[in-house]
C-alpha cells in the first residue's frame, strides 16, 4: 500500500516538473516576442513612456526630490511643445530606495509591467553599476544622471548612456590645475567610500600629480556615517588644501564638524557642492566657509551674467536666486547635478525624433542616433553650457564652474572649458553588438 | 586628548541608550529589538519640537528635552499594554514583535517626516580651543593647533549623561517605584504574590527604557541630525554593551559603555572607525565564549 502510494506521488511530482519545465520554456521563447512586435504596430497617440529611476528614499533622497521636479518641469515643457513625434511623454516614477539590488528590480518592472519605452533618471553609482547589466539584458536604454566615471569607463554596456552630465573623472582634471596653481601642493582627500568616491580619489590623485602636486593623505569614509570629527585627525598637519566631497543625509554634519575641527586656523578648502547639496551656504556653523571654494556643476546662485536659459530653467522647476524652492527658501535644490535630468531628457527626445522612434523595437535605433550627436550649444535644451558628447564612449563633456564664498555667497571664480576635461577614450560601445 | 573626549560623548549616550535596553530586560526578560527606533523617534520628534517652538534655539531644546522622552515613554508604555501583554512576554514572540515594532515605527517616520536628515540647533555650541605645548623655535611655547578643540555642547553632553544615569540610579534604589520593579526583576511571581502590580510595572519599565533612548536621541541629535534610519547603529551598539555588561546589570551596563564608547572613540582617531566597530564585536564575541554572563552578570541559575 505505502509503496504504490510513493511511487504514484513521485511520478506525478515528476510530471508536473516536466510540465512546468516545457510551459515556461514554452513563454520564454514565444510568449515575449509576439508581445513585442504588436506593440511596435501599436497606433502612434499612444504615451512615450520614460521609466524614472527615483531616490525616493535612502541616502540619495534629496537628491531624489529634485530629480524628481527638474524631470516633472521638463517633461511638461516637453508635453507643452507638442511632445515627442506627435506623442505625449509620460514619466512612470517609481523608487529604488537608493540601493543597487532594488535598482535593477525597478528596471525590470519598468521593461516587463510598465511597458516603458527607456529608463532614465539614477544619480548614485553603485545604483548605476547595480542596475546597468540588468538594463543590457532587458535592452532598455538607461539614460543615467550619475557623474559616475563608470560609463566612459567601459565597465558597462551599448544601453547604459550618460549623455546629460560630465563625469568625476573629467571634473577632476579640469578642476587639478587650479587647486594646485592657486591652493596649495600638498592635498588631504576626504571622500564617501564607493565607486563614486573612489573615481574622485583616483582620478584627482592622478591629475594632481600631473600638476605637480601631491595627495598627503586619503580619508575615505563610508556613505551612511553620521558623525566625522574622529575621521578628521588622520589631516596630516603639512596640508595645505583640503579637498572635500561627501555625500548622504550627514553632509551638513560633515561641513559642521569640519569648521569646528579647524577653528580660526584653518587651511585652504577646495570642495565638490556635493557636500553642501540640497543645504544652505548660510546655514549655522557654516560660516568658516566663508573664502572657500567650490566646485559646482551648475552655478547654484544666479550669477551678474546669468544667461536667459538659466533664467528659463530656474523659473521652470521653480527655484529661486538662491538655488531654493520658490515656495520654501528652506527647501534647497540639488543645482549643480539635476540641470543633467533637464538636458537628458532633452536628448531623448532629440534621439527619438532623429530616429523616427516609433516603439521598443526602434530602441537600437534611438541608441545609433543618441551615439551620433556631438557638439551641442547652449541653449533652453542646455542651460547648463554647451556639451560635446562621445558617442563611443556614451558619455557627455561640458564645462564645469568654481566658486568662491564671498559674503555668503557662491560666485564663480573660474569656469574650466570643455577641453579642459576631455581624455582619451577608455572604451568604443559603438563596437557591441545590440 | 580629542580622543577620549569623542568617546566620551559616545559613552555617554550609548550609557543612556543601553540602560534602557538593559532596564528592559532586566525586569521584563524582553529583548527589545525595536529600541533603536525608539531613539529615532526620540530624535524625530526633538526636530518637531524645536521646529514648532522656533523662537530661540534653547527654548526648543528644553522643550524637546522634555516633550520627546515623555512622548516616546508613553508610546512604548501603550505598545506594551496593546502588543506584549497580550502575547504574555514570550520571549520568541516578542523578539518578533518588537522587529515589528521596528518597522512600523521606521515607515511611519518615513510616511511622515520624510527621507530628509534634519539639523536640530543646540542651545549653545562655542567651539574651545584647546592649548598645545611644543618644542619650537623660540623655545617652549603654547599654541593653538587645528583640531584641538571641542565644543561647549559636547561637554555639556557628557555632563547631562552623568546627571541623568545619577538620577535614575537614585530612583531606583530610593524611592518606591524603583522598589518595586526591582522586586519584579527579582521574582515576578513573588512580586505579584506580594500585591505588586506587576503588568502596571512592566508598562512603566517599558516606558522608562524607551525615554531613555530618546532622551540620548534629544541630547545627540544637535550633533547628528535626525533622520528615519538613525536607529540602527545606537541599537547594535546597545546590544554589544549589554551583553558585555552582563544581560540586565545596571552597573555592567555603565561599564560596558564606557569601555566600548572609549574605545571606539581612540581607535577611531588612531586608526579607524571601522577597525573600533571589528574590536568590539569580536570583544562580544569573546564576553561570549569566556563569561557568557557578562562582566558582571550573575551566572545563570
Amino acid at each position: 500500500m505505502t509503496n504504490i502510494g510513493k511511487k504514484t506521488s513521485l511520478l506525478t511530482r515528476r510530471r508536473a516538473l516536466q510540465g512546468l519545465g516545457a510551459g515556461v520554456g514554452a513563454m520564454a521563447a514565444t510568449g515575449v516576442l509576439p508581445g513585442l512586435s504588436r506593440f511596435a504596430h501599436a497606433q502612434s497617440s499612444a504615451p512615450i513612456k520614460i521609466g524614472f529611476q527615483m531616490h525616493a528614499t535612502g541616502i540619495g533622497a534629496a537628491y531624489g526630490r529634485w530629480y524628481d521636479r527638474t524631470t516633472k518641469a521638463a517633461v511638461e515643457r516637453i508635453n507643452g511643445m507638442g511632445g515627442i513625434n506627435g506623442r505625449p511623454v509620460e514619466i512612470v516614477t517609481e523608487d529604488d530606495g537608493t540601493d543597487p539590488k532594488r535598482g535593477a528590480e525597478v528596471l525590470e518592472k519598468f521593461a516587463n509591467q510598465h511597458g516603458c519605452d527607456v529608463a532614465f533618471g539614477t544619480l548614485f553609482s553603485h545604483v548605476v553599476i547595480g542596475s546597468a547589466p540588468r538594463a543590457g539584458e532587458l535592452k532598455l536604454p538607461y539614460f543615467v544622471v550619475s557623474e559616475g566615471h563608470h560609463v566612459a569607463s567601459g565597465m558597462l554596456n551599448r544601453y547604459t548612456l550618460q549623455p546629460g552630465i560630465t563625469d568625476v573623472k573629467s571634473q577632476v582634471q579640469s578642476m587639478a590645475p587650479f587647486v594646485a596653481a592657486n591652493l596649495g601642493k600638498k592635498v588631504t582627500m576626504i571622500f564617501p567610500d564607493f565607486a563614486f568616491g573612489h573615481d574622485h580619489r583616483d582620478f584627482f590623485t592622478e591629475a594632481v600629480t600631473a600638476q605637480g602636486g601631491e595627495v598627503v593623505a586619503q580619508i575615505a569614509i563610508p556613505p551612511t556615517e553620521t558623525s566625522f570629527t574622529r575621521y578628521f585627525p588622520n589631516i596630516p598637519r603639512d596640508t595645505d588644501v583640503i579637498y572635500h566631497v561627501m555625500v548622504g543625509p550627514a553632509v551638513l554634519t560633515f561641513v559642521k564638524e569640519l569648521g569646528e575641527f579647524f577653528g580660526p586656523s584653518r587651511p585652504e578648502i577646495f570642495g565638490f557642492i556635493d557636500s553642501l547639496e540640497a543645504v544652505a551656504i548660510n546655514s549655522p556653523g557654516l560660516e568658516f566657509l566663508e573664502g572657500t571654494y567650490f566646485w559646482e556643476g551648475n552655478p547654484r546662485h544666479a550669477q551678474a551674467d546669468q544667461s536667459s536659459h538659466d533664467k528659463m530653467y530656474r523659473a521652470a522647476v521653480g527655484v529661486d536666486d538662491l538655488g531654493a524652492s520658490v515656495s520654501d527658501s528652506k527647501d534647497v535644490s540639488t543645482y549643480a547635478h539635476m540641470f543633467g535630468c533637464w538636458e537628458t531628457l532633452n536628448i531623448i527626445k532629440a534621439g527619438m525624433e532623429a530616429s523616427g522612434y516609433q516603439g521598443p523595437a526602434d530602441r537600437s535605433k534611438l541608441i545609433e542616433a543618441v551615439e551620433a550627436m556631438s557638439d551641442m550649444p547652449m541653449s533652453d535644451d542646455h542651460p547648463q553650457g554647451p556639451k560635446r558628447f562621445n558617442g563611443k564612449t556614451h558619455q557627455t563633456f561640458g564645462v564645469q564652474y568654481i566658486s568662491k564664498v564671498t559674503d555668503g555667497k557662491l560666485v564663480v571664480a573660474h569656469t574650466a572649458s570643455i577641453d579642459d576635461g576631455l581624455y582619451e577614450d577608455e572604451v568604443d560601445y559603438t563596437t557591441q553588438s545590440f | 586628548m580629542l580622543a577620549s573626549l569623542e568617546g566620551a560623548v559616545t559613552a555617554a549616550i550609548l550609557a543612556l541608550t543601553a540602560m534602557g535596553l538593559s532596564i528592559v530586560f532586566g525586569v521584563m526578560r524582553v529583548v527589545n529589538v525595536a529600541h533603536g527606533e525608539f531613539y529615532m523617534l526620540g530624535a524625530v520628534i526633538a526636530w518637531w519640537v524645536a521646529h514648532l517652538f522656533g523662537a530661540h534655539p534653547a527654548i526648543g531644546f528644553v522643550a524637546a528635552l522634555a516633550v520627546a522622552p515623555l512622548l516616546v515613554g508613553t508610546l512604548a508604555g501603550l505598545a506594551d499594554r496593546i502588543i506584549l501583554q497580550r502575547i504574555d512576554y514570550d520571549p520568541d514572540r516578542t523578539i518578533v514583535a518588537t522587529i515589528g515594532l521596528l518597522y512600523i515605527i521606521q515607515q511611519g517616520t518615513l510616511m511622515t517626516f520624510g527621507p530628509d536628515a534634519r539639523p536640530v540647533e543646540a542651545p549653545f555650541n562655542s567651539r574651545i580651543a584647546l592649548p598645545w605645548v611644543e618644542w619650537g623655535e623660540n623655545g617652549l611655547a603654547f599654541f593653538y593647533p587645528w583640531g584641538l578643540s571641542t565644543t561647549s555642547y559636547k561637554l555639556f553632553v557628557i555632563a547631562a549623561a552623568v546627571v541623568i544615569l545619577l538620577a535614575l540610579w537614585a530612583f531606583m534604589t530610593r524611592t518606591k517605584t524603583g522598589l518595586l520593579m526591582r522586586a519584579t526583576q527579582q521574582d515576578r511571581d513573588m512580586a505579584q504574590a506580594f500585591g505588586v502590580p506587576v503588568d502596571r510595572v512592566y508598562a512603566y519599565v517599558f516606558g522608562l527604557g524607551a525615554g531613555l533612548a530618546a532622551i540620548g536621541a534629544v541630547l545627540v541629535v544637535p550633533i547628528q541630525q535626525a533622520h528615519y534610519l538613525m536607529g540602527h547603529d545606537p541599537l547594535l551598539l546597545s546590544f554589544i554593551v549589554v551583553i558585555i555588561g552582563g544581560l540586565g546589570s545596571l552597573p555592567g551596563t555603565i561599564i560596558a559603555a564606557i569601555l566600548i564608547g572609549m574605545s571606539d572613540g581612540i581607535i577611531s582617531v588612531f586608526f579607524s572607525p571601522t577597525l573600533a566597530k571589528i574590536i568590539a564585536t569580536l570583544l562580544v564575541a569573546m564576553v561570549l565564549v569566556f563569561r557568557p554572563q557578562g562582566l558582571l552578570g550573575r551566572s545563570a541559575a
